[in-house]
């Protein structure tokens, strides 16, 4: 598999001169197409910076990055993103939030006056497909954490972006929907064979959706251990359960250090 | 409407409208207050209704320089509220000059445009105008600089403009807080108009009061305060019935 993206050396600050804070400390990693990657970390750690990096919305310091080979200089249009707050519009209902980003990416913004009808098909498709059929006209206050953290993520798929990026999306969300969450997640990646970048706090939930995990360091964050999870797919949530899961959990919170 | 919201929205209002002016009718026959210096609810009703065809005249004068001043400061206000919440060189720039001027007591201009423009409507209604636009542009201003940075990162990354985020969020989201602002500012343009008239003026509510006073017909005095009493309320109902109608998702939990 060819890289999609491709970090080498890599660094980052904000700031400029002497007050510059270092957020990331050259990082090397390649992400390959479909590949779903998860960033785990301390608070603090840089895995955000990370994503405002790979998303061009943040120049790097030094190293080289590149999308499909080509330095990432500018925002990229192939990425989608979705944080711990679902962000989402309350004056508009569901499927017009999930439409919104049609209406600024091209070529889907000159068309969206035409093709409106198949474009709210499209979304009404894809909201359904995460099990919010019936939902898609209401407002978003209307509805649970759960179910507004699906309708974000539809909102980063809606134009079929190649890079999902998510910043701790299940966060906010209790226990129970955020498992149903990660199976929601796990379905659509096996389905559109999107690549993904997850950056998560929770351990259990990285090893369980992801291809290869990165631990990164206290800031300013360096990738600390590449570790590949070799459970096979598809996983069901009861794989959480097993001493190979149990292990890499283990072995990665040990990675990350810090008092017990 | 249900009896409880009945009671709530219009029984008491009533109630404790009636009581008042009850309260205040006993006062001035209690103390025997001379009309000239409280009068009555009564003689000022008795007054409101013998000079109804001047007060008519005259609020028609003060009610349309307070709505061209108000349109006007509309206008103006979310034009600079939009640049203010551009850029921040604009912010920096305008606020400081802004705040100056919003400082100065508008009754104090007042001369010097009646010696610009003469007697008559105009300085009224640039008096409404610039008692009025300040919140206007201070609320369109926060509105558009408390736009969630996350979600702009999610539309810049998509390759949207300044302008598209402004377009798409920015302005919508700051709805509802220009909205609000147009409560506070037509209250103020009433103010500005009738201030503007106490000070100078040929027509209106407020030079009609000053010429009562002159007369000492203090009942007439009370009539127009009466009357400005309700046209601000009455133009105070008609923003917020216009507020709810185009920003009902910013009023969710209260109104539902």
């Amino acid at each position: 598999m060819t890289a999609l993206v491709s970090l080498d050396k890599v660094s980052m600050a904000y700031g400029r001169g002497a007050t510059a804070t270092r957020a990331i400390e050259e990082v090397t990693l390649d992400i390959a197409h479909g590949e779903f990657i998860a960033v785990v970390g301390p608070s603090g750690c840089g895995k955000s910076s990370l994503m405002k990096l790979i998303s061009g919305l943040h120049p790097p310091l030094s190293g080289t990055l590149t999308l499909e080979g080509k330095p990432i200089t500018s925002p990229i249009k192939a990425v989608g993103m979705a944080f711990q707050n679902s962000n989402l519009l309350p004056w508009r209902n569901i499927v017009d939030n999930v439409l919104l980003p049609l209406e600024i990416v091209q070529p889907h913004r000159s068309r969206m006056r035409s093709e409106r009808a198949q474009y709210r098909d499209k979304a009404v498709k894809l909201l359904e497909s995460v099990g919010l059929k019936g939902f898609t006209d209401r407002f978003p206050w209307e509805l649970s954490g759960g179910m507004q953290q699906r309708s974000s993520i539809c909102r980063a798929l809606i134009h079929e972006p190649e890079i999902l990026m998510l910043d701790e999306p299940f966060g906010a969300l209790d226990a129970f929907t955020r498992e149903e969450l990660w199976c929601t997640l796990r379905d659509i990646q096996a389905a559109r064979k999107v690549t993904v970048m997850l950056v998560t706090h929770d351990l259990r939930e990285a090893v369980f959706l992801a291809d290869t995990v990165y631990v990164m360091s206290n800031r300013p964050g360096r990738v600390i251990r590449r570790c590949s999870v070799n459970l096979p797919r598809p996983r069901d949530l009861e794989v959480t359960y097993t001493p190979e899961f149990q292990d890499i959990v283990h072995e990665l919170r040990a990675a990350i250090g810090g008092r017990h | 409407m249900n009896r409880r919201e009945f009671f709530i929205k219009v029984v008491s209002p009533a109630l404790f409208t009636v009581a008042l002016f009850l309260i205040w009718e006993a006062i001035c026959r209690v103390l025997k207050l001379p009309l000239t210096i409280l009068p009555p609810p009564s003689a000022v009703f008795g007054a409101l209704w013998q000079f109804r065809a001047p007060i008519i005249d005259n609020s028609y004068v003060t009610l349309w320089t307070t709505l061209a001043g108000f349109l006007i400061a509309t206008v103006f206000g979310m034009l600079l509220g939009i640049a203010i919440g551009w850029h921040r060189a604009i912010y920096a720039g305008i606020y400081p000059v802004l705040i100056g001027f919003n400082s100065i007591p508008k009754v104090a201009v007042v001369p010097v445009l009646i010696l610009w423009f003469g007697l008559g409507e105009v300085p009224a209604i640039i008096t409404a105008f610039l008692i009025s636009f300040f919140p206007i542009v201070v609320n369109v201003a926060t509105g558009l600089a408390t736009t969630e940075p996350e979600l702009e990162d999610v539309l810049r990354a998509l390759g949207a403009s300044k302008l598209d985020i402004m377009r798409k969020v920015g302005i919508p989201r700051s709805l509802p807080y220009f909205f609000g602002s147009l409560k506070v500012a037509i209250t103020l343009a009433f103010v500005g108009a009738v201030v503007s008239e106490t000070v100078g003026a040929n027509k209106g509510l407020g030079k009609l009061m000053l010429d009562a006073q002159a007369g000492f017909q203090v009942p007439i005095v009370f009539a127009g305060l009466l009357v400005l009493a309700a046209l601000g309320i009455i133009l105070y109902a008609i923003t917020a019935a216009i507020e709810y109608r185009f920003t009902r998702w910013a009023f969710r939990g209260q109104h539902r």
